[in-house]
């Protein structure tokens, strides 16, 4: 198949950045979108071009690092991350828009790659637990209930990929923080700092610069892996609560 | 923002009970005008509980509108750079109508109140009785065409402003309460733009006792 790409370059974070159009042919539809750049970095190499800088990792989903905004969707059409994105979900002909996570606190280093240190900044202020170092404790030394336990895994399952904040329309980054704050408040082991984790969390989400959340509810629909909006409505109640006990 | 958007719920659907009265005759509907007036007396003054109401709105309206512009200037520092393709959704569309939407209903508001309230705007003719400018502005086919885009806006806001309000309360834990929090906020949408068009539309067709 035949695709013409439209790619936002930009040469360093002080570049202004333009979108640049290529065609490229002979896509095999079994190919991921990322071998697909790959296939276009190397025909720009072989023209003695500047290859397109994008983040990839593992290639299987599970990483979090790759992530491009695909004619206006996180992640492209299917709910998945780039790297499990095919080449079939196109048609033959398509023309396809390829630019980086927007956000002012995801400043762009490089074409598709952006920092997303600010994520790692929001973990640092709380996205812990205390516990004692040395033996590990046995396996069910502490007991967790079904209902808890499910809802822990399944806000943990965030890859930190920021595909929410790419699809928020306020570029906010609550979902990503709601699911850590449900992921340790769930547990036993998350307990001591619960409140204390809600506060921290909120005030450096906000000193990064992401904007504020209306709930319209598209980082979940783009999330690769699903956390559902309700995470943010449990960070909101950790708050609520949070004030009343300071 | 929840709280005072919860306000304006419960006062909206107040106002739709009393829009109603209509049905009961224009004596009804005058009655019930000239009881809100009265409510609580002799231990509050005349007209005591209006104002009471009044103020409380006003101030549930500043800080509405405050943590709104506020949200709004913040989503804007937030992305300077914009997508040069943006695939339209839920969100993208309620962004939109949210603001967009809300600051209409607040120049609506101030129509409204210069119209039925103030008796400023006449729309055809002068009169005393609340329900004779109700029955003679609604006789006339722009101002129902008013009155409905106006509705209409106000049931978006509620359908996207209800929902919005429980999550903010922490009221969405699970997947079976996102599901109820959606059909209440339509169930009330719903309601609303239904009961607020009623009467126009009855007093339009000629349809009201």
């Amino acid at each position: 198949m035949k695709v013409t790409l439209k790619i936002w370059r930009q040469d360093g974070p002080q570049d202004e950045g333009r979108m640049q159009t290529y065609a490229l042919e002979s896509v095999s539809e079994d190919m991921s979108f990322l071998e697909m750049l790959d296939v276009l970095n190397e025909e720009l190499t072989a023209r003695g071009e500047e290859p397109v800088a994008f983040d990839s990792d593992c290639r299987e989903g599970i990483c979090g690092m790759c992530g491009l905004v695909i004619n206006g969707e996180a992640h492209g059409p299917e709910r998945t991350t780039t790297c499990q994105l095919h080449m079939r979900s196109f048609k033959d002909g398509d023309e396809i828009t390829i630019e980086p996570w927007r956000a002012d606190a995801f400043p762009v280093i490089r074409d598709l790659v952006v920092d997303r240190s600010a994520f790692d900044r929001i973990v640092a202020a709380g996205g812990y637990i205390s516990v004692n170092t040395g033996a590990a404790p046995d396996a069910h030394a502490t007991p967790v209930p079904k209902e808890n336990a499910d809802r822990a895994f399944m806000a943990a399952e965030c890859i930190s990929c920021g595909a929410c904040v790419a699809a928020c329309p306020n570029a906010s980054a609550m979902l990503f923080t709601g699911s850590k704050v449900t992921h340790l408040g769930e547990l036993p082991q998350g307990q001591p700092e619960r409140y204390a984790r809600v506060l921290q969390m909120v005030d450096q989400h906000d000193a990064e610069g992401f904007g504020g959340c209306t709930n319209l509810g598209e980082c979940s629909n783009a999330c690769p892996k699903g956390i559902p909006l309700n995470v943010i409505s449990q960070l909101n109640r950790d708050l609520n609560a949070a004030h009343r006990h300071r | 923002m929840a709280i005072t958007g919860l306000i304006f719920v419960g006062f909206i659907l107040a106002h739709m009970y009393g829009n109603l009265m209509i049905f009961g005759g224009q004596a009804a509907f005058d009655e019930y005008a000239h009881h809100l007036r009265e409510l609580g007396a002799p231990m509050l003054p005349e007209s005591g509980f209006l104002w009471l109401m009044r103020i409380t709105l006003i101030v549930a309206l500043v800080l509405h509108a405050y943590a709104a512009f506020t949200l709004w200037a913040r989503a804007g520092r937030a992305r300077h750079q914009r997508y040069a393709v943006t695939k339209q959704g839920y969100g993208q569309f309620y962004a939109k109508a949210m603001r967009w939407g809300g600051v209409a209903l607040l120049l609506f508001v101030v129509f409204h109140i210069l119209h039925f309230t103030t008796n400023t705007i006449q729309i055809n003719g002068d009169f005393a009785a609340p329900s004779d400018r109700l029955v003679s502005s609604f006789e006339v086919w722009w101002a129902v065409l008013i009155y409905l885009l106006a509705v209409l806006a106000l049931g978006l806001h509620l359908r996207h402003g209800i929902h919005g309000a429980a999550m903010t309360l922490g009221l969405n834990t699970s997947l079976t309460a996102q599901r109820r929090i959606h059909q209440v906020a339509i169930a009330v949408a719903v309601v609303t733009v239904v009961g607020f068009m009623v009467p126009p539309f009855a007093i339009l067709l000629g349809l009201t006792p």
